[in-house]
């Protein structure tokens, strides 16, 4: 017997894709039904129709003119291409789970979300660093306040794929924007170094908040950890390597003490190598995004009171 | 005859890490207006990091580099300002700000085989009117064949000189005119050749002096050295020592010594040294300014500076990582904790 499953599509059969349909092929919750790319020659569209999905380089137009039309699309293309299609997919009802660039809907991280968000048409799924880091400022400006917070986000060169390389900037200012609305500091700032050793480094980031000097530093750890366990859940390699380090005031951090959190991220996997945990943690981090949406929606569907309400 | 060299002054850029950041508006002005007087074309004034780079990963500047780039922007009568911006920490946003405070030039660092994220940043720069410098950091990291090709993609950018940037002070003698030559070779007419070096292991200005006999048209120096590691090639010295083999540089050797001892030697807080944290700098190949991180690790945790530098070159960490500093003396003093126990 099979439970009720959202249908899913995804948009864009590259690497992310690829990768996102591996990790949704396990999932309890969504069926990804299509998979859509423009290139009738792309190896994604081939590898999706080999495990059994449905593909076909029509793009936005042939998705939306099957006869079941998905509950949620994952759009992994790139912003221009979202921009367009998000418009078509509200119309639509579908929800829409946008790994590119272009956040037309709010920005959205798995252990940080509010409810809401499931429950929005459209949301962001900022960027990896964002997802690296995010949940850790969260756990310490849920203790403290937290004035400013800095990441450093470094990934090897093999990971770092040509639209990343094109726009850097726009790393770095989607992830401090990101550190700051979803994160909860007042001002965020983040670095990307790109490290082109060989064999590959597996994925570091390194959160440093300002802190109250008399902050609960014990709370604050405490609080660290267990965001860290619950990122876990949808990427097992996902560490904290070291102890929170605490250290006092310095002349310079304007009065503040400082946190530093040293983290690494090894993917799953599933299609990206293992080194690219900064891929893996978006592709993650959207598959349980989208798993939370296909519980709320499935749950409306067997309620009679709680229907999606598409803001 | 023998070509011209321009010699560029980075006292106020790197000097920056040797100072902590620590630079006042005063410093800043003194210095530009020696060099200005002493003929020097091209002063460098950031964060030692570059534009953006005020923070806890490499240290918060005393004074807003905007303050600074404008009051050397105020000082210099004949020379440019320019500016420097590392993408993945500053942005075009940056870059902006400083071109509207009068900085006439951007030099743009990439690690060496990472150029190509520097493409919308000397697109930008060259847009906005700015002379345009290209650094590929860390060039012992790269063979002169890769280092060259990776210089083409910074010309077809835009850029105007491509700099073989010896961040490390790992080069010796051939190592850099090699460098120098591959890519004197690769870019022809389309860009000049420039080289910046470190006294880690002693070599800055030999090398600088091999690098223009293989093509090098812009040579880096600071004054009294100051810069990050061991320091960079001093200024004074580069000028004297190409005045003697008959080069001419357009700078004034006697004005620029004198700068180095009554201007800037006063302010400096820690004069470049060639100490052990600094060689095995030089010998493992570490960015020279993860010197005063991995110090602050050294006291901060109790172990040795210069074992967290050779741990840091045999990790192949790159500049920017200074985070991973403290990550590795973390791993020590858990491996010293272990064989304690033991």
């Amino acid at each position: 017997m099979t439970t009720p499953r959202a249908v899913a599509a995804i948009v864009g059969p590259g690497n992310i894709g690829t990768d996102l349909l591996a990790k949704l092929q396990r999932s309890d919750l969504v069926d990804v039904r299509y998979m859509v790319g423009v290139d009738p020659a792309s190896e994604g569209l081939a590898r999706a129709e080999a495990l059994g999905v449905e593909a076909s380089a029509g793009g936005v137009d042939w998705l939306l003119d099957r006869d079941e039309t998905p509950d949620l699309v994952f759009d992994a293309t790139s912003a221009k291409a979202h921009l367009a299609a998000a418009p078509r997919y509200a119309e639509a009802g579908i929800r829409a789970i946008d790994l590119t660039p272009a956040a037309t809907g709010p920005f959205t991280c798995p252990v940080v979300a509010p409810p809401e968000h499931l429950e929005v048409p459209n949301v962001n799924m900022i960027t990896c660093g964002g997802q690296a880091t995010i949940p850790i400022v969260h756990a310490v400006s849920s203790v403290t306040d937290v004035p400013y917070a800095e990441i450093v986000a470094s990934v090897s060169s093999r990971s770092a794929g040509p639209g990343t390389r094109a726009n850097i900037d726009e790393f770095t200012e989607t992830t401090a924007r990101g550190l700051e609305v979803v994160g909860g500091a007042e001002r965020g700032k983040a670095i990307i170094i790109i490290n082109p050793m060989e064999p590959p480094m597996i994925m570091r980031d390194t959160v440093f908040c300002a802190i109250d000097p008399d902050a609960d530093r014990a709370a604050i750890a405490q609080s660290i950890h267990d965001t860290a366990r619950r990122v876990q859940e949808y990427v097992p390699g996902y560490t904290v390597k070291a102890e929170p380090q605490f250290d006092d005031p310095r002349p310079d951090w304007n009065g503040r003490a400082r946190v530093g959190v040293f983290l690494e991220v090894a993917g799953n996997g599933d299609y990206l190598p293992t080194y690219a945990g900064n891929l893996d943690i978006m592709t993650a981090a959207a598959a349980r995004i989208g798993e939370l949406m296909a519980e709320r929606l499935l749950g409306a569907d067997s309620g009679p009171s709680t229907k999606a309400v598409y803001a | 005859m023998t070509a011209p060299v321009r010699i560029v002054d980075t006292t106020l850029r790197d000097g920056s890490h040797a100072m902590a950041h620590r630079f006042t508006e005063q410093h800043v002005r003194d210095t530009v207006r020696a060099l200005d007087d002493a003929g020097v074309s091209l002063v460098e004034v950031t964060h030692g990091d570059g534009l953006g780079g005020s923070t806890f990963n490499y240290g918060f500047s005393l004074v807003d580099e905007r303050t600074l780039i404008a009051a050397a922007v105020e000082e210099a009568r004949r020379a440019r300002i320019a500016v420097l911006l590392l993408p993945g920490l500053g942005t075009v946003t940056d870059l902006r700000a400083a071109a509207d405070l009068g900085a006439g030039a951007v030099r743009i660092a990439t690690h060496c085989t990472e150029a190509d994220v520097s493409v919308q940043h000397f697109t930008a720069a060259r847009d906005l009117g700015l002379e345009t410098v290209g650094f590929l950091m860390l060039s012992h990291m790269a063979e002169p064949e890769t280092l060259a090709k990776q210089a083409r993609i910074m010309a077809d950018a835009g850029c105007q000189c491509v700099y073989v940037v010896d961040s490390a002070g790992a080069l010796i003698l051939e190592d850099a005119s090699d460098r120098v030559a591959a890519l004197v070779a690769e870019l022809g007419d389309d860009a000049q050749v420039g080289y910046h070096g470190h006294q880690n292991l002693s070599f800055g200005v030999a090398n600088s002096v091999l690098a223009h006999r293989a093509g090098a048209r812009q040579i880096d120096g600071s004054l009294v050295a100051l810069g990050a590691g061991a320091g960079n090639s001093p200024t004074e010295v580069l000028a004297a020592t190409f005045e003697r083999l008959g080069v001419e540089t357009g700078v004034d050797k006697d004005a620029l010594m004198d700068a180095a001892d009554t201007v800037v030697k006063p302010f400096i807080t820690r004069l470049p040294v060639m100490d052990r944290s600094s060689i095995v700098q030089g010998f493992a190949g570490v960015y020279s300014s993860f010197l005063l991180h991995a110090e602050r690790a050294a006291e901060r945790y109790g172990v040795p500076a210069h074992e967290i530098l050779y741990r840091v070159g045999e990790r192949r960490y790159v500049g920017g990582q200074e985070d991973m500093i403290i990550d590795i003396a973390l791993e020590l003093v858990e491996e010293k904790k272990n064989v304690a126990g033991a």
